[in-house]
């Protein structure tokens, strides 16, 4: 992914993933965890910081293991990585508050095949030396988790009228039940992409009009 | 969870609790090969069949790690096992069907990383189903990932024909659609039991 001659700056590999490259909006990746924890925003958050560990940690001792991992087993040895830190993940949740463990459900334990992660190791790690590697991973959860927090705070203050908790409207707001229901998801996921697309669009058509204006 | 009747168990998993509409597991292969329609099905079954064969490995695999107490082992002894199986449908599909397995391309090996089938493995621990349950409920998700695939294709293959507005082709359009088509399987809700 970073194939330009002039190496990236350290500050260049630790934004690609929250902006250019977020791996929610632009690179639509990892969509189970994404519609299936934003129910509300608190899940959404513990979800986004849970990957981010998993993701910096495996991409630190992927790129560690760099030079020893023969190609061919490369996949399963990443895998059996991720998976020890997801297994770490799981028990740490599992102590520190047994809501949220019950709230993420089985979607923790399924971190293990986000393509993300494995597709972060890779695409960067395996390629990389541990600090840059480390950076991007660390943008690129952190991306993750802006994203799942976007979509997640849209979810509770539409489908309850609240956010982290605390409740917005008065005692008289009807929610709208359908957006904490599976298709909610889909649609508010769905209305995130078409509005960036939308002003994607726009501003391109903003530079053409301005290109033409000038000469 | 000990005496739930096998039928309902399927009809469950096949339609209320659809494994991509209700329980989003599975999504980038339900995004990625919903393009058509020849694609769909063979996909599908690719992936019921790797349910299956994780499914039962899995049983077998848990009674092991339980026996020896090695429970926090779990998760690796699965994937690994769900690896393997995925490698052995490549292989086979190679050999007896070289235009198929060129058709599926990247999204094969991919089916390692399809959530739906670890999902498959770890929710039939949690839920402590007996040998012949986790058949029937491994059968079921392949099915019921099967028809929401099917579903999508078709719909899509539709909507290449039809005029759509700039800003949503692509992606948000196909989010939109998975959204419409959710929607209607809640209506499955009702039916039989919960989790």
């Amino acid at each position: 992914m970073n194939a330009q001659p002039a190496r990236p700056t350290p500050m260049e590999e630790f934004l690609e993933g929250i902006w250019r490259q977020n791996p929610v909006f632009v690179m639509v990746l990892g969509m189970c965890p994404v519609m299936a924890v934003t129910v509300s925003a608190v899940n959404a958050l513990a979800m986004g910081l849970a990957t981010t560990f998993v993701l910096t940690g495996s991409a630190l001792l992927v790129s560690l293991l760099r030079g020893w991992v023969p190609r061919e087993v490369r996949i399963a040895t990443y895998i059996v990585i991720i998976a020890s830190f997801v297994t770490v993940v799981d028990y740490l949740i599992q102590a520190l508050s047994l809501t949220l463990y019950t709230a993420l459900g089985a979607f923790i334990q399924l971190i293990v095949v986000n393509c993300i992660i494995l597709g972060r190791a890779e695409a960067h790690a395996s390629k990389n030396p541990p600090l840059p590697a480390v950076l991007n991973a660390l943008g690129m959860g952190l991306g993750f988790a802006i994203g799942l927090l976007a979509l997640g705070s849209v979810r509770e203050v539409l489908g309850a009228g609240r956010l982290f908790g605390l409740a917005l409207f008065g005692a008289d707001f009807q929610p709208w039940g359908v957006m904490v229901q599976p298709p909610g998801g889909f649609f508010v996921l769905g209305g995130w992409l078409l509005l960036f697309n939308w002003l994607k669009k726009r501003q391109g058509r903003l530079q053409a009009e301005r290109g033409t204006a000038h000469g | 969870m000990a005496d739930i009747p096998l039928a309902q168990l399927f009809l469950t998993t096949v339609l209320a609790n659809n494994f991509v509409l209700a329980m989003f597991l599975g999504l980038c292969p339900f995004l990625g090969v919903s393009g058509r329609l020849a694609t769909a099905a063979p996909m599908g079954a690719a992936t019921t069949f790797v349910m299956l064969v994780a499914s039962l490995c899995a049983y077998g695999l848990n009674a092991l790690l339980t026996w020896l107490g090695l429970e926090f082992l779990r998760l690796i002894a699965y994937i690994a096992v769900i690896a393997s199986a995925v490698q052995l449908v490549e292989m086979v599909l190679k050999k007896y069907s070289p235009a198929l397995f060129r058709a599926l391309g990247i999204y094969l090996p991919l089916i390692t990383t399809n959530c739906a089938i670890l999902g498959v493995a770890l929710f039939q621990t949690a839920r402590e189903y007996s040998f012949i349950q986790s058949l029937v409920f491994a059968t079921g998700a392949g099915a019921g990932f099967t028809l929401a695939l099917v579903l999508m294709a078709g719909l899509r293959e539709r909507l290449r024909l039809a005029a759509v507005p700039d800003p949503v082709q692509g992606t948000a359009l196909a989010l939109i659609l998975a959204g419409l088509l959710s929607l209607t399987f809640m209506g499955f809700t009702g039916l039989g039991v919960g989790e």
